[in-house]
């Protein structure tokens, strides 16, 4: 799960280059195209059309498909996400707890809608399915980190710990 | 069906000598009393107490007794099983430490636990191989390749009567059987289900991350079984440390050699692959899983035919969920008749349960099957927060339903839910206080499932949608009581027509609502009131200018600016600019805002 | 601990791993003291990676290298995290419970090093 994977000798080398050279280390797997694009995604922070055609090339399979793949999985975006994606957990629990305020409060402070992205890029928002947190409820995660339990009052000392 | 239950304690400390002397001598004891029919004695499961042992508890009633002696068998039989009356002496003192100082083992959350599929979640460091060894970790793969055949791993998840923990609850064994017929012959897969997607359950979670090797030596055991040389595990990528914790427990069994060529000395070979979901809650769904598996948009396809005989890639395949795995290791090692002597007639064993929402104890349980949904509530969960009171218990997540409280007492096993309008699902189970608005719940739940249907056949796709518009139109005040005629044919409508699992199970939330609290969906429909306080359309909020002490608290803290007053007088609101979102109620330290 | 190389092919083997490591899981039997702090996603959320940090520092601080930390994974009590367990043989286990970064330090110089758990930072203070 790292952001940036440590590939080796990887100094000089284009997002591209590290893409192709992976699908090449993985050629054996079977049912590549997912996890193609999932490191597509990893490299790229999103899915732009030259990231899926590039997949698709290498592949040898109709761009058509793979982007069949990358509409169908949420986890995907087409669009750029800021340098830091906050999740605000809407699960049963979540929900239960407050989670739609908590989205709320935190839409109005970053001034965008749910799915939105900051102008200057520091954040993006989007709700997201359960993360398995529901004793912690209400619960969200930036990047990797979890905050739980908030009551709202917390979310601008978080916010400020991301740049 | 036995009438009770006295489970000694063969943890490790407790001493394996003399907790099986002392298992013995109830045995003994107990066909002297002629009990035999009734009341059956189980090895195993640390009690967790183990400052005390060796310690004997008995179920139902999860009597715990410690420091029990060979002597004290005679006395126990013949009072407490044959009176019913509780050896005093001899009972647990909760506080034999020191007055304060607990551990949770001590606690009633604990104590009516059973831990099977949890047995090592919390006691061993998961990332170190050795100490799952250490808990006979990889022995029941040892037993099965060397002194079992194929068959009769087959025949003894059969016999143990464990049905599959992340859903509708089919026979694991025969699932396997299904799949063994032909072994050696054609290429086949095992696979585990880890895409937990039923928002409010995270037991599989729990089991990856502080258990993965009793996942990894399951699936070696259904490869055997069914005669397969490669697994996947499916996991959802929102787990980032289930995964950690995975990968490198596959790495650690690869360099013991307890994954590869040649296992324990044998000819059996078995390699195991991680594959991340990518965020579809359809993907729970067998075939979809399996498709998303192959690298495709995780659609289903409709059965038969089965995985069983052409799955994966087109070969023969099982999938099992974590929580039933888990369950494996401990059934091969024990046997069959140790599993099935737990649990209820046709639910054997423990069942895992993510308790949380409106509870004092929020955590992950397991308990016996057939425990009743009070027991879980009000013993283990401690109850309700805040002096309210049990409104209901969601199960089953988007596929489930609600229990209410009039049907607290009925014992929870896959049947019973799914007599009662609900299931068992993976293992949520979310309670609900007063506060929670069942009209709402509803459709939550359904805008999950619009949200996530895959959109591959048309009465999952546009039914479901149709569904929440229906629902809508009663939180939002338009509601017509024809309209609740309209939900139920619709909803009939969804479920026997739809592909898969998801849509079948889509209308459930709201049947199972609609069933049991009708009154409320009234409610709101005649008199475009919700009674609690939820639906923010039907709301009016009002400050009492007599209990208001003009803090400006609350107007400080309106978003939309839509409560005035100057400091130290009453305050009013605006109801034309309130956006009713609750945040005065929340800031308000004179209880002077009300909600109706 | 680390036994990398040892190749797994018998009851036999399997039987000398758990000799050699039930020591370390059971106190009784191994004579160190062992604290295992929860680690799954819900004590990461709740800060149990801080209080892990907090407790490293102090043993080896305190020069206490007898004493084994060793993350775990869901102890199963979520409002209570971040939860730190404290075996000590002879005496009966200690959970604690909304351990903090301070209160490890506490429970490490209380009673890893003086021999009196903290009362009030345990679970029985909380129910």
């Amino acid at each position: 799960m790292n952001k940036q994977s440590p590939e080796c000798c990887g100094g000089g080398e284009t997002k591209e280059q590290q893409l192709l050279a992976w699908i090449q280390a993985h050629r054996e797997e079977k049912g590549l195209a997912l996890p193609a694009l999932q490191k597509a995604q990893e490299l790229y922070g999103y899915l732009p059309v030259e990231a899926q055609r590039i997949v698709a090339r290498a592949l040898d399979k109709p761009l058509t498909e793979i982007y069949g793949i990358a509409t169908f999985y949420s986890q995907f975006s087409l669009v750029p996400k800021g340098r830091n994606c906050i999740s605000v957990c809407l699960g049963t629990a979540c929900y239960v707890k407050g989670g739609g305020r908590i989205y709320e409060l935190l839409q109005q402070k970053l001034g965008i809608a749910g799915g939105g992205c900051t102008e200057d890029g520091r954040f993006s928002l989007d709700a997201c399915r359960c993360l398995g947190c529901c004793g912690m409820a209400p619960v969200i995660m930036i990047n990797d980190d979890v905050y739980g339990n908030l009551t709202g009052d917390e979310l601008d000392a978080i916010l400020s710990k991301y740049e | 069906m036995y009438r009770s239950y006295v489970m000694v304690c063969s943890g490790q400390t407790c001493g394996n000598t003399l907790s099986d002397r002392i298992a013995e001598e109830f045995e003994v004891q107990i066909k002297l009393a002629g009990l035999r029919q009734e009341v059956q004695v189980l090895r195993g499961g640390c009690l967790g107490i183990c400052g005390s042992g060796p310690n004997v508890a008995v179920f139902p009633e999860g009597t715990l007794y410690s420091h029990v002696k060979l002597e004290d068998v005679a006395e126990l039989v013949a009072e407490h099983l044959l009176k019913g009356k509780k050896v005093n002496r001899l009972l647990y003192d909760e506080n034999e430490a020191t007055n304060t100082v607990r551990s949770l083992s001590e606690t009633a959350f604990y104590k009516k636990q059973m831990r099977v599929a949890l047995r090592n979640c919390g006691v061993i460091n998961p990332r170190s191989i050795e100490e799952y060894i250490a808990r006979d970790g990889y022995a029941a793969l040892e037993k099965a390749l060397t002194r079992m055949t194929p068959d009769e791993v087959v025949e003894t998840v059969l016999a143990s009567g464990l049905r599959g923990r992340g859903g509708a609850g089919f026979p694991t064994g025969l699932k396997w059987k299904f799949a063994s017929g032909n072994r050696g012959n054609v290429q086949k897969y095992v696979c585990c289900n880890a895409d937990e997607g039923d928002p409010g359950a995270f037991m599989d979670r729990s089991v990856l991350e502080g258990d993965p090797h009793t996942v990894i030596e399951a699936m070696a055991v259904a490869a055997y079984a069914i005669g397969a040389d490669t697994g996947y595990v499916y996991v959802r990528a929102e787990y980032p440390v289930a995964v950690k914790h995975l990968t490198l427990a596959i790495e650690q069994a690869k360099s013991a050699g307890l994954l590869g060529k040649n296992i324990f000395g044998t000819d059996f070979s078995f390699n195991l692959h991680i594959k991340l979901g990518a965020g579809a809650f359809v993907c729970g769904e067998e075939t979809a899983l399996m498709t998303s598996i192959e690298g495709k948009r995780g659609e289903p396809h409709p059965r038969p035919p089965f995985p069983a005989v052409k799955g994966l890639f087109e070969s023969p395949t099982i999938l099992n969920n974590v929580e039933t795995l888990a369950n494996i290791c401990p059934i091969i090692l024990n046997g069959a008749e140790w599993f099935s002597a737990m649990g209820s007639e046709k639910s054997k064993g423990t069942k895992v349960f993510a308790l949380g929402g409106k509870i004092k104890n929020t955590g992950l349980v397991e308990v016996p099957m057939g425990t009743t949904l009070r027991e879980i509530v009000e013993e283990i969960g401690g109850g309700i927060p805040n002096g309210k009171a049990f409104k209901a218990a969601q199960t089953g997540g988007p596929s489930g339903g609600c229990i209410p409280a009039s049907l607290i007492d009925i014992p929870i096993d896959y049947d019973n839910l799914l007599s009662i309008g609900t299931m068992m699902g993976s293992g949520g189970l979310i309670v609900m206080d007063e506060d929670t608005c069942m009209v709402d719940i509803a459709k939550f739940f359904l805008e999950f499932t619009v949200e996530e249907s895959c959109g591959k056949c048309t009465p999952c796709r546009v039914g479901t949608k149709r569904l929440l518009e229906l629902l809508n139109k009663i939180t939002d005040g338009r509601g017509t009581m024809e309209d609740l005629d309209r939900i139920e044919e619709l909803a009939a409508f969804i479920k026997s027509n739809s592909l898969c699992g998801l849509g079948q199970t889509a209308p459930n939330p709201v049947l199972s609502t609609l069933r049991y609290f009708r009154d409320e969906y009234v409610e709101h429909i005649v008199h475009r009131h919700c009674p609690a306080g939820v639906c923010r359309e039907l709301l009016q909020y009002t400050i009492d200018p007599v209990k208001c002490h003009g803090c400006t608290a609350c107007a400080r803290a309106c978003p939309a600016h839509a409560i005035v007053g100057s400091p130290k007088n009453p305050h009013t609101i605006d109801t034309a600019k309130c956006i009713k979102c609750g945040g005065c109620i929340e800031k308000c330290r004179f209880d002077a805002i009300s909600r109706h | 601990m680390k036994s990398e190389k040892t190749k797994i092919k018998s009851l036999g083997d399997l039987q000398r791993v758990r000799t050699r490591t039930l020591p370390q899981l059971d106190p009784a039997e191994g004579g160190h003291p062992r604290v295992v702090v929860g680690l799954a996603t819900c004590g990461i959320a709740a800060g149990a990676q801080g209080v892990y940090d907090a407790l490293q520092t102090e043993l080896q601080q305190q020069k206490m290298q007898d004493v084994l930390l060793l993350p775990t994974g869901c102890i199963g009590i979520c409002q209570f995290e971040p939860v730190v367990e404290v075996f000590i043989p002879g005496q009966p286990k200690t959970t604690y419970v909304r351990v903090t970064p301070e209160k490890a330090v506490r429970i490490v110089d209380q009673h890893l090093k003086g021999g009196n758990p903290v009362a009030e930072f345990t679970i029985g203070a909380r129910q």
